[in-house]
This record gives structure tokens, C-alpha cells and sequence, in this order.
């Protein structure tokens, strides 16, 4: 049995966040979990993929993005099943459509959204502060600081969710899904049979047309004022210490904040308001918290969410504790905070001095060499993009080609010596975007997707390319795999592990034909020659053209073959 | 007992996740808070890793500048890029083995000579130990036991609060019993790295 579901109520691991989650998850009886990997909410999904095994009742999938996974766990909850999906941050923007309505509908069972951000962007795009969609959407949030606590806030976000028939936000940060610690973990009933659950008509409920929407928003709101009232009572919004200073703090900055106050000796002068439930925002708390306070400082990663809401708050209850934060310059408005640079600001904002630990002078030390991150040694993407270069230089079009790319390995293609990507948004954007620079140039446009990268969000740009006669290439770089985030499936593989033998294949080449596109060749990246003169004719034209470059990813094939 | 925040450093695959969780299983089993950061997805590609450990009353699981009380490197040129979370006092222990980047394969980058600054790393910093990991590694059956010479090395400094028996109990369990006995060896060899000074 997997260790994360042999452990017995109170028995210690060393789980890292997302494995707590998960834990948590099964603790409070998740019954349908559906995800898109993306880092840094991967592992949730990996091992709730292999715990299915070992667990009856539970069933888990990979969808082919965050919307669909989304509204698997939407139909799951509305039909009396506890559910749950989690996206990295960028996932929730596609999944948002889905979100802001499954907000006026709500659920039935427990639903819980982990939404992992990643300040710093260790792993990611853009930086964005996914607690503002609990905000936008008007649903209830859970910030936990900890492994320990997002074990237990994940069994609770099912009551939560519960309790108001809606859906519950989970906002996690890398460091706090990548964090390890010590977790003690509670009581797991027994996964024993298939459960299903019944879905119960209710049109004037499920059916967001116009009239019941509007309806709908007016109970959004109404819950949402009842949702304060607890967030204000909430064990997850905490106070710590006395004196005439005050830090309010949220996420993992909680951990910073109070080894600062040991660290500082602060205990005595002061007290910390430490938020869990973050929406909505506890302002009832908040405001009686400023009003002991002279002086507040707010300590949070990314955008000043909880200091807006706390000068909100002092404004309308006329109060004027000062409120220092990211406002008055005290911490920046991104990346993620260091230990240090958190005891450095509250120093700062109290006005009590502290020296930091200063390395010694290292000015003899060399220039060192940096180290991207690079793909890996007989990767096919390289063997892909040699290909396609070489045609292309022979074509004498190399240098006035516009290289859109996408998000996956294949992205490191930025790099030199290959240097083939120009322009990305988000994930799916190769097509959009090789459509647009088709319109607006007479470049010539060659652009890249992975082959999940595809089924998430290449096959509707791709239609809307046929339809509207666009002209460029596409390269399908189909390594049957999700690589960049830890060997997830995708739909088109035929190297599977065993588990998944008896699913349907759906063939890329297939699927690019049925939907109009007339140029198409599959080609074998390690077989040179032949792919070079497979892939020539397409390139010398304009016509929209696709070229499917299939050959496994090699650390996947390894994982496979092993197993 | 006291806080000790110990940062490791390395490349993508030199194992630098297994060692730390060889680390956190001996502080669990040991009743030692524990609490670490780690690094996954794209900085795994051959770029470089790190993680963070804190052992004792400490909550933060990351290591500010100049607040290392040890630090062990799995490449000399990642134990140079990190000084500066070190300070005069902070233990360097770190392979001098190099892991030379595609990007200086590639020739659009140099990898430095590395005799001047290892020995003003040993002036500048009180106790300083290096070790060819990699070569220990092999000798001791694998070259991918680098992780465990290491975990080895940090054991023998007694800068840790556990027995010799405790590593060994939480490698048996962590470690594929395919590769122990490569395991094993490499831990001894890490261990008298440290141990004998
Ligand atoms: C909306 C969104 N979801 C998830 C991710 C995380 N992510 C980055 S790349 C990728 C998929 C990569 O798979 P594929 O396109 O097959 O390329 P490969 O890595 O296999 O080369 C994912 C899921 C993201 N960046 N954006
Ligand atoms: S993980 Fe696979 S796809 Fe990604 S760089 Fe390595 S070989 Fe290439």
C-alpha cells in the first residue's frame, strides 16, 4: 500500500504539500478528483492517478485542460460527490469561464479547487495573484501556511464547501506545495466500493439563463455575507502576542513573520493577526485588530490584497492605525519574499534596527558559467527543430521565419545553439498567434506545440486556421507525453504504462485531417534524411501545413519500459 | 537543540531531493522539527537545485542571505554560485567533482579553473571540507551515489544532532535495495571524508 494511505490516524510523515493535500483530500472523503498537470500543483494529480489503483471508490483523471477538468469535478459535486481538481495558477485563467458561473450554481457535495501559484515564476509565464479570483468569483478561500495545514484545510474546505453549496478556493504557493515538513495526519475511512452519486433536476438552479442568474448572483451575495461572519470566527484566522505594533500576514509568510518576532525578540511589543481564511476577507477581525494597533504592517506575497481590504476597512470604520505594506515601500509587489527580507521590513516598520548576517567578501569569486535548463541529452525535440532548421536554411527562409512556439519542454528551443522560438503567450498560443503573424506579415510562420500542449488548446485555433485559410506550419511535437511536468499522459500515446492498455488512442494525424488541414506528413526526427525530404515540400509553400514530428520522449520511454 | 539551516546545492539529477529526504526521515524519526523547500519542475532540467532544510525551532523553510549554518555542494561551481547565503562561520562541505553545463559544451560560456578559488574558499571560510564526490561515488559502486557521499560527509561533521545508525537506518529504508550496497559504501566514504578531521 502506498505510504500516504497505510499511515494511521496521528502517526507523523514527512509529506510535502502536495502530498498533505492529498492526504487531506482523502481524509475528507474525495470521491472524484480531475486535473491538468502544471507545476506547482503536479504532484496532486500524479498521486491521486496512482492511489485509484488502491483505493475503490475513488476515480481520478487527467483531463485535457484545467475548463474540462473543472467541469468534470463541477457534474461530480452537483451530483453528491465530493470532488476535487487542482491547476497551477495560469490554469485557472482557462478554467475562469467555468468558474465565475459554477459560482452562481454552486454545488451539492464538497468541491474544492487547489489553485497553486508560483511567485518568482520558478516554473511559470507570469506571477499572477490567484487570490484575487476568489474575489472576482466570490468564493471562499483557504491560504494555507504549512504541509500540516493544508492537510487540514483541504478535509475542511469540503465542509466549507459544504455549508454554503459552493465551491472552495485552495490557494497554495511553491513554497508551500514544495515545502516537506512533518505532518501528522488524521483518520482515513476505508475507500471500499464504486460510489456513484444522483444528480437532482432543478432548472431553476442549474441553468444559469438570464432570469435564474440573476437570481442566482443576489444568493452569491448573500452567502458571501454569511461567509464573513465565519471567516471573522474562523480557527484559521488567528492572534499571537500584545503590543502597540501589529502584522497581519497570510500564506506562507506566516512561517517568516513569526521567526522574525522570535528572532527579534518581538513577542512582548507585537501582536500578529495570521489569516487562513483570506475570503471573504475576516473584516470584522481585521478592524478590531487595527483598532488595538498603532501602527500595522502587512505581510504578503505578490499584490497588496489583504492591505487593500485592511485600509477598506479602516476606512469605513474611520480608524487611522497606519498601514504599512506594499504601499509605503516596505516589500516589494513580486517575487517571492526570503526570510530575511521579511525581518528586515519588520525591523523597519518598527523602527528597531537589525543587522543581517553579511556573507564574507567574495570578490575572488570567478564569473561562473550559468546553467539553464536545457533539454535533455538525444532528446527528440533537439532532433526536431535540427530538421526543420536545416530545411529551412537550405530553403534560403531561416532568417525571415517568425518561430510562435508554446509551453513545454520544446520551449527551451529559445535557447542557442537552436534559437527557433520567437513569440509565446500561453499555452495553445503557437496557433492563434501563426495565424495572426500570417494576417499581419509575409514572413514566413513555423510554428510549435507539443502534443499535449495540442489536445489543451491547439485543436479549436487549429480549426478556426483552416476556416479562415490561414498560411503557415505547424510542427506537432508529439513525444506521447506531458514531459515538462512529470510524464503525464496525453490521449494520443501509444507507449502507455499498463493502467492505461484499454483506453481508446486518438491519433494526431487523424484529428488534424478531420479537421481540414490537407498538407500533413509524420515524420521520425532521428531518421534525418528521410525526414528532411518528407518535411521539405510543406515548407517550400505557404499553404497551411502540419508536420507531425512523432519519436517518444526518452526519460518517459526509459520510466515505461522499466516498469 | 539549536536551529541548523543546512542548503544544499547541485545540478538536476545529481540526486539532491533523495538526499534531502534521506535527511528530514533521520530528523522525523529522531522527534527533530523539521521543515524543507524544494525545488521541481523546470529548474530540474539540467539547471541547478537546491533545497533548503531547517532543522530545530525555525519555521521557515528557506535560507536567507548570509544565514547558512551549513552548507553542502554537490558541484563546486553551484558551492561558489551560493556563498552568498554563507557566512565566516557557515560549514562548507562540497564535492569538487565539476558537472560541466550544455551551455559551456556548447562553447558560449567557460567553465572556470577551479585550483585558485577552491583554496580561497578554504582562507575565507573557517572550516572547509572538499571532496571528489563523484569519484567516491564510483568507487563506491555507483556514480549516482553522489548524494549519499554527501549525506555521508554532513554525518561525519557531528554537526548533527543524530547517530551514525540513524543515516544508515533511513538509507536502508529510502534506498532501492538494488543500489544499498553501493549505498552503504558510498555513506562510509562520505563519512570519513568529515569524520577524520
Ligand atoms: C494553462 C496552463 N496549464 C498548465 C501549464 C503547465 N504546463 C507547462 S507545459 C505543459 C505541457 C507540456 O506538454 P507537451 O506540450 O506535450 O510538451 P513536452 O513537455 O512533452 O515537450 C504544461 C501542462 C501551463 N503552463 N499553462
Ligand atoms: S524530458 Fe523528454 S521531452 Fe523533455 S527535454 Fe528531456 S527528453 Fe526532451
Amino acid at each position: 500500500m502506498h505510504p500516504l494511505i497505510a499511515a494511521k490516524a496521528k502517526e507523523k510523515l514527512l509529506l510535502l504539500g502536495n502530498e498533505a493535500i492529498v492526504r487531506g483530500a482523502l481524509e475528507g472523503g474525495l470521491r472524484v478528483g480531475a486535473a491538468y498537470p502544471g507545476t506547482p500543483s503536479s504532484e496532486i494529480g500524479n498521486l491521486l492517478f496512482q492511489l485509484q489503483r488502491e483505493l475503490p471508490g475513488l476515480y481520478f483523471e487527467f483531463s485535457t485542460n484545467e475548463k474540462v477538468a473543472m467541469e468534470v469535478a463541477a457534474a461530480a459535486a452537483a451530483s453528491g460527490l465530493r470532488s476535487l481538481t487542482c491547476m497551477k495558477h495560469v490554469g485557472l485563467n482557462v478554467a475562469a469561464d467555468a468558474l465565475m458561473t459554477l459560482a452562481y450554481i454552486g454545488v451539492k457535495a464538497g468541491m474544492v479547487i487547489v489553485t497553486a501559484d508560483d511567485p518568482s515564476c520558478h516554473s511559470s509565464q507570469n506571477e499572477q495573484d490567484n487570490r484575487y479570483y476568489a474575489k472576482f468569483s466570490g468564493l471562499p478561500m483557504l491560504e494555507p501556511a504549512t504541509p500540516e495545514e493544508a492537510r487540514q484545510m483541504t478535509a475542511y474546505a469540503f465542509e466549507l464547501s459544504e455549508k454554503f453549496e459552493l465551491p472552495v478556493l485552495l490557494r497554495t504557493t511553491t513554497r508551500v506545495s514544495h515545502a516537506r515538513a512533518v505532518v501528522e495526519v488524521g483518520d482515513l475511512d476505508p475507500y471500499q466500493e464504486e460510489t456513484k452519486g444522483r444528480f437532482e433536476k432543478d432548472l431553476r438552479r442549474w441553468v444559469p439563463v438570464p432570469a435564474v442568474a440573476r437570481v442566482r448572483h443576489q444568493v452569491l451575495l448573500e452567502k458571501m455575507r454569511e461567509a464573513m461572519v465565519l471567516a471573522d470566527g474562523s480557527n484559521w484566522n488567528r492572534r499571537y502576542g500584545k503590543g502597540r505594533y501589529g502584522i497581519i500576514v497570510s500564506g506562507v509568510a506566516v512561517n517568516y513573520v513569526l521567526d522574525a518576532v522570535d528572532e527579534l525578540d518581538l513577542a512582548e511589543k507585537v501582536q500578529v493577526l495570521r489569516l487562513g481564511f483570506t475570503h471573504p476577507c475576516p473584516a470584522g477581525l481585521i478592524a478590531e485588530f487595527l483598532k488595538e494597533c498603532e501602527t500595522v504592517l502587512v505581510v504578503e506575497e505578490l499584490e497588496p490584497y489583504l492591505e487593500e481590504a485592511a485600509r477598506a476597512v479602516a476606512q469605513e470604520r474611520g480608524l487611522k492605525t497606519t498601514i504599512l505594506g506594499k504601499a509605503s515601500g516596505h516589500l516589494p509587489r513580486f517575487f517571492e519574499f526570503d526570510p530575511g527580507q521579511v525581518k528586515e521590513a519588520v525591523a523597519r516598520a518598527f523602527g528597531l534596527s537589525y543587522q543581517p548576517p553579511e556573507p564574507p567578501s567574495l570578490t575572488w569569486v570567478p564569473e561562473l558559467p550559468p546553467r539553464p535548463p536545457t533539454l535533455c541529452p538525444g532528446c527528440p525535440h533537439r532532433e526536431t527543430y535540427q530538421v526543420i532548421k536545416e530545411v529551412l536554411e537550405e530553403l534560403g527562409e531561416l532568417p525571415e521565419t517568425i518561430f510562435p512556439t508554446d509551453i513545454g519542454c520544446y520551449t527551451l528551443g529559445l535557447l542557442p545553439p537552436i534559437q527557433m522560438a520567437d513569440y509565446l503567450i500561453c499555452m495553445g498560443s503557437s496557433v492563434g498567434t501563426a495565424a495572426g503573424f500570417s494576417v499581419a506579415t509575409n514572413q514566413r510562420v513555423v510554428s510549435f506545440i507539443g502534443d499535449s500542449t495540442f489536445f489543451h488548446a491547439g485543436l479549436s485555433p487549429l480549426a478556426s486556421a483552416v476556416y479562415n485559410r490561414h498560411r503557415f506550419t505547424l510542427v506537432i511535437m508529439d513525444n506521447e507525453t506531458t514531459a515538462m511536468t512529470g510524464h503525464q499522459p496525453v490521449p494520443s500515446q501509444e507507449l502507455r504504462p499498463p493502467e492505461l492498455e484499454d483506453r481508446p488512442r486518438i491519433d494526431i494525424e487523424a484529428v488534424v485531417r478531420a479537421l481540414g488541414v490537407s498538407h500533413v506528413v509524420t515524420i521520425n526526427p532521428y531518421r534525418k534524411k528521410e525526414a528532411k525530404e518528407a518535411v521539405r515540400p510543406l515548407l517550400a509553400q505557404k499553404e497551411l501545413a502540419v508536420i507531425i514530428a512523432k519519436a517518444p520522449c526518452i526519460l518517459y520511454r526509459a520510466r515505461v519500459s522499466k516498469k | 537543540m539549536e536551529k541548523k539551516r543546512i542548503l544544499a546545492v547541485g545540478v538536476g539529477g545529481q540526486g539532491i531531493l533523495l538526499f534531502s529526504r534521506i535527511l528530514g526521515e533521520v530528523a522525523l524519526r529522531a522527534g527533530v522539527p523539521v521543515a524543507m523547500s524544494e525545488v521541481h519542475g523546470m529548474a530540474q532540467r539540467g539547471g541547478v537545485v537546491e533545497t533548503n532544510i531547517v532543522l530545530g525551532p525555525v519555521r521557515s523553510p528557506l535560507i536567507s542571505k548570509g544565514e547558512a549554518d551549513v552548507l553542502v555542494g554537490f558541484e563546486p561551481v553551484e558551492t561558489l554560485r551560493a556563498l552568498g547565503r554563507a557566512n565566516q562561520k557557515t560549514v562548507i562541505i562540497s564535492s569538487t567533482d565539476p558537472v560541466i553545463p550544455q551551455i559551456v559544451k556548447d562553447g558560449l560560456a567557460t567553465y572556470p579553473d577551479l585550483a585558485e578559488p577552491l583554496a580561497r574558499l578554504k582562507e575565507t571560510f573557517d572550516k572547509v571540507y572538499l571532496f571528489a564526490g563523484e569519484k567516491l561515488a564510483k568507487e563506491a559502486g555507483t556514480a549516482r551515489a553522489l548524494n549519499v557521499v554527501a549525506l555521508g560527509a554532513l554525518a561525519g561533521t557531528g554537526l548533527l544532532p543524530f547517530a551514525k545508525e540513524d543515516f544508515l537506518n533511513a538509507i536502508k529504508t529510502l534506498v532501492k535495495p538494488r543500489f544499498m550496497e553501493a549505498n552503504l559504501k558510498a555513506f562510509e566514504a562520505g563519512f570519513a571524508v568529515t569524520a577524520g578531521v
